[in-house]
């Protein structure tokens, strides 16, 4: 249907998306790869120079590095089993016929509008603080001694804010795809007398699956990435007890004005992200042929 | 699903399902209540919950002691500012790869989906270094842009799957009655991709509204938006729980009812159309 003249208007229509997005991956990304090999500081930049591996050395070895992707790895696991599951459970829930489905839908899928530093202070002031929050009073309540969430236990409690944040997410994704499930087959299946385990187990998950792989792996995307959430809370401490590889690299760029070893930070974050990336892409592709 | 279910059931998944949705949205409803306390009986253990006395100072301190409007003026600017860029970008790309398809498209609509994985970190430092070196650390023009390129592989994902639905039998239609292209995309194209298009603008205002690593990296007084003014609650002075209700209460209601509106374009858009 295209024409030779269409064909060459795409084009120039398709170009400022292109070059933009391309300017603005390539450009920082070969930069943070040069200062990756680089001596700078941001407060001395005359003492520069090539130094190879160094930054990475000194990164890798930095005495919390293994604990921040140990960190990173407890955040993004703990935040996906409590949204997938609780997602799962809540989309069951809500999926049956209930009175006030659009106010019940509407309340569950609010917190994914709070923005972070808002969602991040709400919790630490009014929940977790451990004299003036809802948990200390509750704690009283019942007769136990007041505990200091995220003094006592910061990385749990960044899972609770984050999860929070993100089980609208799930839930509203994973609704979603339940909604498409035909009704016929649930239906055929209870008449032979399947149990409602048995109904989700081999039915309704399988047909789940797709929607699961895709929260898993965008939620990845953006968990590897928490930064404001932590920042505002913790800063990553007590010690380094709450600190991720994105802090890490965000306390080298910013606090330490160690902008090489920073850059060599980053680029240990993209190899990882890559990881995660080339599988999402994977299972979105699929979607495009389909 | 239509099937019989008796009233008691009914009932039963109703009160479990309403737990569950007050509970979850628990800490919005707490912070909305707690922006009518004074403070020291924001603060009260045990908490008070609705005996309290009701006042308004909350909002009136946050306004005329920290120029909340300033704040909120710039989040304005940076949400309709980024997302009305990135229309006039997106749409034509998405329009040519909807209906003029190469065979590049598709690798082209991957690539451009593997640059919102990179991590905000990795490019942290050139970022920084360029906003310096070009004056535009602080200023508006300068987040407008970086939210705008952020969220534009979204906005052209989102257009493209809502473009894809026009069927392209209509714009050959139009051809035939001999319609110039610009024409096509005015008078044909145009009113049939207005729900996308209006879809996407209100994913775009949200997401921009509360993306908070650039802005909060990148601002610190003239350009700063809510994000950045909420998180100066992190290091706070005297009793501040009330005021801080009162300044999140305010930096999220625009956005909680434009969520409300958006629940199914937030589900396309975020997964790049793979589920709907």
């Amino acid at each position: 249907m295209s024409t030779q003249a269409s064909r060459s208007a795409a084009r120039l229509m398709l170009s400022p998306a292109v070059v933009l997005l391309l300017v603005w991956m390539i450009v920082p990304l070969v930069m943070t790869l040069w200062f990756s090999v680089q001596r700078y500081n941001l407060l001395y930049p005359d003492r520069s120079g090539f130094i190879w591996f160094q930054n990475y050395a000194s990164f890798v070895t930095d005495p919390g590095f293994w604990g921040a992707i140990l960190n990173t790895l407890i955040l993004v696991v703990g935040v996906l089993v409590i949204t997938v599951g609780g997602g799962i459970l809540i989309a069951l829930l809500i999926d049956r016929p209930i009175w006030g489905q659009g106010p019940v839908r509407i309340l569950v899928i609010s917190p994914f509008f709070i923005m972070p530093p808002v969602a991040a202070l709400i919790w630490k002031n009014m929940f977790f603080n451990p004299t003036n929050g809802l948990f200390g009073a509750a704690f009283k309540a019942i007769g136990l001694p007041p505990f200091d969430f995220l003094g006592q236990a910061p990385l749990v409690s960044i899972i609770i804010i984050v999860a929070w944040q993100w089980l609208p997410f799930a839930t509203l994704i994973l609704l979603t795809a339940l909604q498409s499930l035909s009704s016929e087959q649930l239906e055929a299946a209870e008449m032979d007398g399947a149990p409602a385990v048995k109904r989700f187990w081999y039915i309704m998950l399988p047909h789940l699956a797709r929607a699961i792989t895709v929260v898993v792996l965008i939620q990845t995307i953006f968990l590897m990435g928490i930064l404001v959430e932590i920042l505002v809370t913790t800063n990553g401490g007590p010690g380094d007890q709450s600190t991720t590889l994105t802090y890490l690299v965000y306390k080298e760029a910013i606090l330490n004005t160690n902008a090489g070893t920073a850059a060599a930070g980053g680029v240990v974050a993209v190899v990882l992200a890559n990881v995660v990336a080339i599988f999402l892409t994977r299972a979105i592709g699929k979607n495009l042929d389909a | 699903m239509a099937r019989a279910v008796t009233t008691q059931a009914k009932a039963f998944n109703t009160a479990a399902a309403w737990a569950v949705a007050l509970l979850i949205a628990f800490p919005i409803l707490w912070t909305i209540l707690t922006s009518f306390k004074p403070e020291p009986q924001a603060v009260a253990n045990p908490p008070i919950w609705f005996g309290f006395d009701w006042t308004l100072k909350n909002y009136y301190d946050v306004q005329n002691q920290r120029n909340y409007f300033g704040y909120f003026l710039n989040s304005v600017i940076i949400a309709v500012g980024s997302t009305a860029l990135g229309l006039l970008i997106a749409v034509p790309a998405a329009w040519s790869m909807a209906f003029v398809p190469g065979r590049k498209t598709r690798d082209l609509l991957m690539w451009m989906l593997s640059t919102k994985m990179m991590p905000g970190v990795a490019v942290l430092v050139p970022i920084y270094l360029v906003f310096i070196r070009l004056g535009l650390l602080d200023t508006r023009i300068g987040l407008v842009v970086v939210i705008m390129l952020i969220n534009l592989p979204i906005i052209v994902w989102m257009l493209y799957t809502y473009f894809k639905e026009i069927p392209g039998e209509i714009l050959e239609a139009a051809r035939m009655d001999g319609a110039g292209l610009w024409n096509e995309i005015l008078y044909v194209l145009t009113p049939m991709a207005i729900p996308g298009i209006a879809s996407t603008v209100l994913l775009n205002i949200i997401l921009a509204w509360n993306e908070a690593f650039w802005t909060i990296i990148l601002t610190t007084t003239d350009a700063a938006p809510l994000t950045k003014f909420i998180s100066g609650f992190s290091s706070p002075q005297g009793l501040f729980y009330a005021k801080l209700s009162a300044a999140s209460t305010m930096a999220i209601a625009p956005i909680l009812i434009m969520g409300w509106f958006s629940q199914k374009q937030l589900v396309r858009g975020l997964t790049f159309g793979a589920v709907k």
